[in-house]
């Protein structure tokens, strides 16, 4: 397929959807599934198919439209050009149906509109999510028409390996995945092996408790996915590609499958992609259950057929990877900024965000804050807006005390900090990380102590066990945070938390073990009063000790 | 062939590209406490004991997979280094049950020898003690997994040397354990051949030949970069 075929491709199907005045597009990612949209879908099909409107009303599934929180999600739109108008509606269920395709007439009931002037959907900068919710994933021309394959076809008959390189270089690109590694530099490293065979692998391992980023993308766009991991192919001389997902992720691994089997089909991926000397072969692999297996030398353990733990590097994976071949671990929301870094290029994207962190990032909002969902904001937003303006603050007037990014690997910051600009530096200078998107808020009935010990308990859980200090160090480290939190430690425990830290960050072997103490130490930074007075007996949050027995409720 | 100079403790050492820090430190008597690791086997990095400083490297790095460079600066002892040894052998001992006293190895321990030498003579952390199980269904060998370190030791010699590979290793965290093939008892593996390098490799007592009394249990290791150079030659 050249790319005057795909242009062509992509403007019949814009012609075929311009056809249609009234178009619902249903959210069916897993948060609205879960909420009933599939029945919704049904309902509305049934709808329109008994009112015969089939050939005006165009009805279509989509990915995630962001406001998880007031699911299942509806966009209605109407008309065309200047008449063109949206509506977005919340929580409709099936039987409304009827009431729903009426609202194209007599308009949509006020209580169900969710005004899409509110910030959060005005403070979004959406390079990533941009077709997220508006295309159909599992129809590869919707993708097409939005622009998908087109910058891989360009860079494929116009443009060098090392062109599409210097591109990634330009734009200043970072790891998405937490650590903020160039990703320019591992893309330079990989190209620069010298090796007959070269793997591209997509990092869809997510699992930090509270984010969904990822699984958002892949069940809203899996194209601009797989376009991202045939551009990094062609720039470090790669031919074939692993996505590996976690096994949980059914609705996401559905519609890459479906997503890798049209783009085969259609010679987008596969042999001879768009007619040329490039072949990109994907396969999806899936995790069985193991948090670490995002750690990059774990999960390449694993999809070699291994037990998933990680080795010590150097070797770094870019000189010898999966089967001992050079090879390139991105991120999944990595791997979907290329095609717009390669179709518009490095300089635009570096225009956007902060002077050392570029782009947008995308957040799993979540807790205490009222517009629970997925958001892409500019590196540099601050957390207050990300909180009080997209987040729309805290609900039932509550304080928030403060948020948690980077999941088990991060740290808790406080509200007075929250003026700070995200950013990749500024976070780890308050002691968290940008992580791979998590971000959960935490009003005043949320205590430290007891988060540093639900996320040491995650990482005691999901060490592998091949290291001593990970092994044992997380399980010394919970109890001890137990005892702290049940108002039986002494200080000489205290001074024991401190040590034992510092020993299991600094003598782990991989990056799980590595950042395991990070929710203590944030927490200790930032609230030591919580912790001091948690060694009086005292939980200021209410959460820790149980009320007295007078007051407990009668079983 | 290229030699490299490096520094090690302040001693200027000469070393072949692709030795580890480790080798290299072995061949001029420098001594680097390891668990995990053992001449003839493949390097895990696990133990984290011979965790080393190396000069403009961000983290601590271990000897046993790190290969040396022209020019590194390494050091193998500090007062830091020293500490978090001691506290992965509080770790160690505190995991699952290691009395010295009434044990077969008592004496010929790697674990015990570790502790005596880096000074670690009490534990901070509370003991777990978790009663776990003895297998000894094997005919002349048993596996009390109350002494095991998971070094993976015998996984490794049974699998590279003996190629068997009877022994993996089952579960996660905390809760791994050695298990002989799909976590069958060792008497009825059929791919066992009883040939006991699990056993000589072990460091501790959890692998001991029966009929051995507390403190009889010695381990000869010196038979696997044995076996491992003849078989190179042969090739």
């Amino acid at each position: 397929m050249t790319p005057e075929e795909l242009r062509s491709r992509a403007e019949r199907r814009r012609l075929e959807e311009s056809r249609f005045s009234e178009r619902l597009r249903v959210c069916t990612a897993t948060s609205c599934a879960s909420l009933g949209s599939g029945a919704l879908f049904d309902a509305l099909s049934a709808e329109i198919h008994r009112r015969g409107t089939g050939d005006r009303c165009e009805l279509k599934r989509v990915g995630c439209l962001g406001l998880c929180a007031a699911g299942p999600l509806v966009m209605a739109e109407q008309g065309t050009g200047s008449t063109h108008t949206e509506s977005l509606l919340r929580e409709v269920r099936p039987e409304q149906a009827a009431s729903l395709l009426d609202g194209f007439r007599d308009g949509f009931p006020a209580e169900q509109s969710v005004p899409l002037d509110l910030p959060f959907f005005r403070k979004q900068r959406r390079i990533v999510s941009e077709a997220c919710g508006r295309i159909d994933p599992d129809r590869i021309d919707d993708a097409v028409a939005a622009g998908a394959y087109r910058a891989l076809l360009e860079a494929l008959h116009e443009r060098t390996p090392a062109d599409v390189l210097a591109e990634i270089d330009r734009s200043g690109l970072r790891g998405r995945g937490g650590a903020g590694y160039p990703t320019g530099l591992k893309w330079h490293t990989v190209a620069k092996a010298e090796a007959s065979q070269k793997f591209v692998v997509c990092n869809a391992d997510e699992g930090d408790p509270g984010a969904y980023m990822d699984r958002s993308v892949l069940e809203s766009d899996p194209h601009r996915v797989l376009e991202g991991m045939a551009l990094a192919a062609y720039a470090v001389g790669a031919s074939e590609g692993f996505v590996y997902v976690r096994a949980e992720y059914l609705l996401a691994i559905e519609r890459l499958r479906q997503a890798i089997g049209q783009a085969n089909q259609i010679g987008l991926l596969g042999s001879a992609v768009g007619g040329t000397a490039f072949h990109f072969h994907v396969e999806v692999r899936l995790g069985a259950g193991a948090y670490v297996c995002g750690e990059e030398t774990a999960l390449l353990a694993s999809i070699e057929g291994g037990r998933g733990t990680p080795r010590p590097r150097p070797p770094y994976p870019a000189a010898a990877g999966l089967f001992g071949a050079p090879t390139l671990i991105n991120n999944v929301e990595t791997l979907a900024n290329v095609p717009a870094i390669v179709a518009r290029g490095g300089d635009w994207f570096a225009s956007i965000g902060t002077e050392k962190s570029k782009g947008t990032k995308i957040f799993a909002l979540a807790g205490k804050v009222a517009h629970t969902g997925v958001i892409e904001v500019p590196m540099g937003t601050t957390l207050h807006e990300i909180v009080f303006e997209l987040g729309g603050g805290i609900p039932d007037g509550a304080r928030c005390k403060a948020v948690q990014t980077g999941g088990p690997s991060g740290g808790c910051i406080p509200a007075r900090f929250f003026e700070t600009p995200v950013d990749y530096e500024n976070l780890a200078g308050l002691g968290s990380i940008m992580g791979s998107g998590g971000l959960i808020v935490m009003d005043e009935q949320t205590c430290m102590v007891d988060i540093a010990r639900f996320f040491m308990a995650f990482c005691r859980d999901e060490s592998c066990g091949k290291c001593v200090p990970c092994r044992v160090g997380t399980v010394e480290l919970h109890q001890l945070l137990d005892t702290i939190a049940n108002g039986r430690a002494g200080t000489r425990d205290m001074e024991l938390l401190e040590e034992f830290c510092d020993l299991v960050r600094h003598t782990s072997l991989c990056g799980l073990g590595q950042s395991a103490p990070n929710p203590v130490l944030s927490t200790l930074r930032h609230f030591p009063e919580e912790y001091r007075a948690h060694l009086r007996g005292q939980c200021p949050a209410g959460v820790c000790f149980p009320a007295s027995p007078a007051e407990e409720p009668p079983r | 062939m290229s030699v490299y100079t490096l520094e090690i403790d302040g001693r200027e050492v000469g070393a072949r590209p692709g030795e580890t820090i480790l080798a290299v430190a072995r061949e001029h008597q420098i001594e680097i406490p390891t668990l995990c690791s053992l001449e003839g086997l493949s390097t895990v990095g696990a133990c984290r004991l011979c965790l080393t400083e190396v000069e403009g490297a961000s983290r601590l790095l271990p000897a046993c997979t790190t290969a040396v460079a022209e020019g590194m600066r390494v050091r193998t002892q500090s007062e830091r280094i020293a500490r978090y040894r001691r506290g992965i052998l509080e770790l160690l001992f505190a995991e699952r049950n290691h009395q010295c006293a009434v044990c077969v190895s008592n004496g010929h321990c790697d674990l015990q020898a570790l502790a005596t030498s880096l000074g670690m003579d009490h534990v901070r952390v509370p003991y777990r003690d978790p009663l776990l199980s003895v297998d000894a269904s094997h005919e002349r060998f048993a596996l009390d997994h109350n002494r095991c370190v998971l070094c993976t030791r015998c996984v490794r010699v049974c699998d590279e040397i003996e190629g068997a590979h009877t022994w993996d290793v089952a579960g996660r965290g905390i809760g791994s354990w050695i298990v002989s093939d799909l976590a069958d008892p060792w008497g009825e593996s059929s791919s066992c051949t009883g040939c006991g390098k699990c056993v000589q490799v072990c460091p501790t007592g959890a692998l001991f030949e029966k009929g051995k009394a507390i403190g009889e249990m010695t381990k000869r290791t010196a038979f696997v970069p044995m076996l491992q150079h003849m078989r190179g030659r042969r090739r």
